[in-house]
């Protein structure tokens, strides 16, 4: 390196009342570009050196309301639209209980953005570098010596008026500063191949962590997440009771209540003999038989039973339900027929009670009434 | 008689060491190597995190029933030790927020050591909640955020208040503590001789340069933060009694609860950094900077607390009397002449009896007696905690239901093993950072402060 750039002049002082007074001296003769360097901070300093007050509070008061409120709508919001939960009928909008949260969550951002508007306005965050750093000006200082330093960018610098202006003050030691070379030469480093692998790594390496941690080693034991317990699941084999099984088989021939069993098991014929409708032909019951018609045969049978699939095509259509051969079965042949299945017609023994299915005959019966009704009807 | 002159306040800083004498004295233990005493205390310590980390492992693995909890005592150790530690903590934040708001001098030598302590406690009562839950590895659910399940946290649930209350304390305790750290690492920076050290410092002091154009931002950063931390400590202790307060249970219904926990958290706290300072002052030469005086304003802040404390446990007999409630009633007489009459009365001697020796001025000044007395005070709130969660659940209102808890050699060993975490940091932090600010110090010092002449 050839010639050393001038940073600024600096000053040391042994006493407080000095460096107050030094202060004071270099603001009157017009200075701007100065600084003060104190082990701690000097009382009526910034009096001394006519600064600003700092508008750091602000940021905390304008943060702070706007987590305030913004907490308040959220809470709002959460509590009366997202997710009500009724507790005791208390009010959806409780105020007295958002206070808690909302307090803490108003110191909680204002004291974090407070702060983070210091480093990055104040202290110029991430930037670390200066000259003053490691030099012996700065080694005094932050022991036991207060420092002043006039920088050479000041429109009225001349490091002759600048030293002797020091020198009437009772200066302990004047020293230049200058940029050292590593500043100079300063290259961001952001873009360098070694700091882009390192980030690519850390990423791998922090969301390749995450991932085993949150769906690999949270289901390893003890990690329990209820899916294990120590009881008997009801399907599986366990020797408990003695059946091989892990629950209770009934004794044979046991008939739940309401299940007795079918007695006209491939016996069409008997089936229509001998059962009877059990229900009434009342309104309430034809509504039934009709949503579960609609349901269940209508997607084959076509809504008016007349046989017009809503499946075009891709299932056999069946027959009308409005033929001779049908008009004329009885309500048991057509109950049978439901229950058991019919050529290519499943059973619907498991979908549809008995008493649904009583119901659907009835409706069957009132739509094949409606497509052949009889002169008495009319009236 | 010597008679005290009032109109000058006390010196802060005894003996009028130099500038260069402070920096030197309080950033030694980060230049020697640890001594054998050391190794020995860590060693201690560590066996007692040990032996609280197989106490985890059991529980983890076997669950909670490994503990004395049993139907109608849900909350048992867990709880008690959450808010025994968690008013350990307290004491930190209010030296460093209130009396700095208040512009107490004195607390200038105890204040970051405090607040090292604080945010140990916090970190050892956070533990807690998660180790009383049983499953820590679900402790996600209670922070709320948008989930695929739509569900929300219950925000009108003070354990959800805690929540928010103990993870906004840490963090801006840690802030706090931080922000008061920064000039010291720049002091440490610029005498660091170790390339390492000198790399660390630099990365931490965050380009500090002790200009007076960041001291004043800096100033008025601190202001602020002491100003969010002081009603922020108050309510922290006091969502923390909300967790007894809003249930229905006789001897934990009540408002006297904040008030009542915020002076007991304040207590203990005292007492323990005073405990520990009268370590670190005679270890490390502080004597002169962490001065006899400065003890005996801690031993009145004690004695003050303690009397309050004293105060909310007659208060609560009155209020039982005069609700005429008779749930209530029965509690409390069931609190001093039940089964657990014990644990109340070590409590009624340790928090409300041996403080008040601190009257006499010896006492207050003489360290061995001091010592034994901040010990019991922490026994003594240790025992509120367990007497308020235990006696009031192991009695409630069915006596069919009533049983009797008894601890576990798990319970102890996890209370055991909290001690040896805080300590542990402790420890740590002692021989890594300065546990007294270097900055804040010499500002006390004689002479420190321009004399003003020229008015």
């Amino acid at each position: 390196m050839s010639e050393k750039i001038l940073y600024s002049y600096t000053a040391l002082f042994d006493t407080p009342n000095q460096i107050i007074k030094a202060a004071k001296k270099v603001k009157e003769e017009g200075y701007t570009k100065y600084d003060v360097n104190t082990p701690y901070p000097i009382h009526g300093m910034d009096a001394a050196m006519e600064l600003k007050p700092s508008l750091l509070p602000y940021v905390a008061l304008v943060v702070g309301l706007t987590a305030a409120i913004s907490m308040i709508i959220f809470l709002w919001w959460q509590n009366t639209i997202d997710y009500p939960l009724n507790i005791g009928g208390k009010p959806f909008f409780a105020l007295p209980a958002y206070i808690p949260v909302t307090f803490e969550v108003t110191v909680l951002s204002a004291s974090i953005a407070t702060v983070v508007a210091m480093l990055f306005f104040v202290f110029k965050f991430p930037n670390n570098v200066h000259p003053l750093h490691d030099t012996d000006y700065m080694k005094r200082v932050s022991v036991d010596k207060y420092g002043i330093s006039i920088q050479a960018e000041d429109p009225l610098f001349e490091a002759e008026k600048v030293k002797s202006l020091f020198n009437s003050l009772g200066a302990s030691s004047i020293t230049p500063i200058y940029y050292s070379d590593e500043l100079v030469n300063f290259k961001p480093k952001i873009l360098e191949p070694k700091f882009i692998s390192f980030l690519i790594i850390l990423f791998i390496v922090v969301s390749g962590a995450t991932y085993i941690t949150l769906n690999k080693l949270l289901f390893l034991p003890p990690y329990s997440w209820m899916m294990v317990q120590d009881k008997v699941i009801a399907q599986k084999t366990s020797d408990f009771f003695g059946g091989g099984s892990g629950m209770l088989t009934p004794v044979k021939g046991t008939v739940a209540r309401g299940f007795l069993p079918y007695k006209f098991d491939k016996k069409p014929e008997l089936a229509a003999k001998e059962l009877v409708n059990p229900l009434m032909p009342v309104k309430k019951n034809i509504e039934l038989g009709k949503t579960k018609f609609n349901i269940y045969c209508s997607p084959c049978h076509g809504y008016h039973a007349e046989g017009k699939s809503r499946l075009r095509g891709q299932f056999p259509i069946p027959p009308s339900l409005h033929s001779d051969k049908v008009r004329n079965w009885s309500d048991g042949r057509i109950y049978h027929v439901i229950t058991e299945g019919q050529n290519v017609m499943p059973s619907y023994a498991h979908q549809l009670s008995r008493q649904e299915r009583w119901a659907i005959v009835l409706y069957i019966r009132a739509l094949q009434r409606s497509l052949n009704a009889k002169e008495s009807d009319l009236q | 008689m010597t008679t005290i002159d009032y109109s000058q306040e006390l010196p802060v800083v005894e003996g009028r060491p130099t500038l260069q004498e402070i920096n030197e004295l309080i950033a030694k233990p980060l230049d020697t190597k640890p001594d054998k005493k050391y190794y020995i205390a860590l060693a201690i310590t560590l066996t007692m995190l040990l032996i609280g980390v197989i106490g985890l492992g059991l529980t983890f693995y076997y669950g909670v029933g490994m503990w004395g909890n049993n139907n109608p005592v849900g909350w048992g150790f867990p709880i008690v030790n959450f808010v025994f530690w968690v008013g350990i903590g307290h004491a930190g934040t209010l030296i460093s927020a209130i009396l700095f708001l208040f512009r107490q001098k004195w607390r200038n030598g105890i204040a970051r050591f405090a607040e090292g302590m604080t945010i140990f406690a916090v970190m050892t009562a956070g533990l807690f909640p998660l180790i009383h839950v049983g499953r820590p590895w679900l402790a996600g659910y209670l922070i709320p955020y948008p989930n695929q399940h739509s569900l929300w946290v219950d925000f009108n649930s003070p354990l959800v208040w805690d929540v928010f209350a103990v993870s906004t304390y840490f963090t801006v305790s840690f802030i706090f503590w931080y922000v008061g750290l920064i000039p010291d690492l720049a002091t440490l920076r610029d005498r660091a001789t170790s390339k390492i050290k000198k790399t660390i410092y630099s990365i931490f002091s965050l380009g500090w340069r002790h200009s007076n154009r960041h001291w004043q931002h800096y100033e008025m950063v601190y202001l602020v933060l002491a100003g969010f931390a002081t009603p922020l400590v108050l309510s922290v202790h006091t969502i923390v009694s909300f967790d007894f307060a809003v249930s229905i249970l006789p001897g934990w219904h009540s408002t006297i609860f904040p008030p009542y926990f915020v002076a007991g958290a304040v207590f203990s706290g005292f007492a323990m950094v005073q405990n520990v300072l009268i370590f670190i002052r005679k270890i490390f030469n502080y004597e002169h900077i962490i001065t006899l005086d400065t003890l005996e304003k801690m031993n009145k802040i004690i004695i003050l607390t303690g009397s309050m404390v004293g105060y909310a446990y007659a208060m609560e007999f009155f209020t039982a009397w005069y609700s005429g409630v008779q749930p209530e009633q029965f509690t409390f007489i069931n609190r001093a002449f039940g089964p657990y009459a014990w644990a109340y009365w070590i409590m009624v001697s340790c928090n409300v009896l041996f403080p008040q020796l601190f009257w006499i001025k010896k006492i207050r000044r003489s360290i061995p007696i001091m010592f034994v007395i901040a010990v019991l005070v922490n026994v003594g709130m240790w025992f509120e905690r367990f007497v308020i969660t235990v006696t009031s659940l192991s009695r409630d209102f069915l006596p069919s239901s009533w049983a009797y808890f008894k601890p576990t050699l798990v319970d102890g060993a996890i209370l055991l093993g909290s001690f040896g975490f805080f300590f542990t940091w402790i420890l740590l932090f002692t021989k890594s950072l300065p546990v007294v600010s270097i900055a804040e110090i010499k500002s006390v010092v004689p002479g420190a402060q321009p004399s003003h002449e020229e008015h």
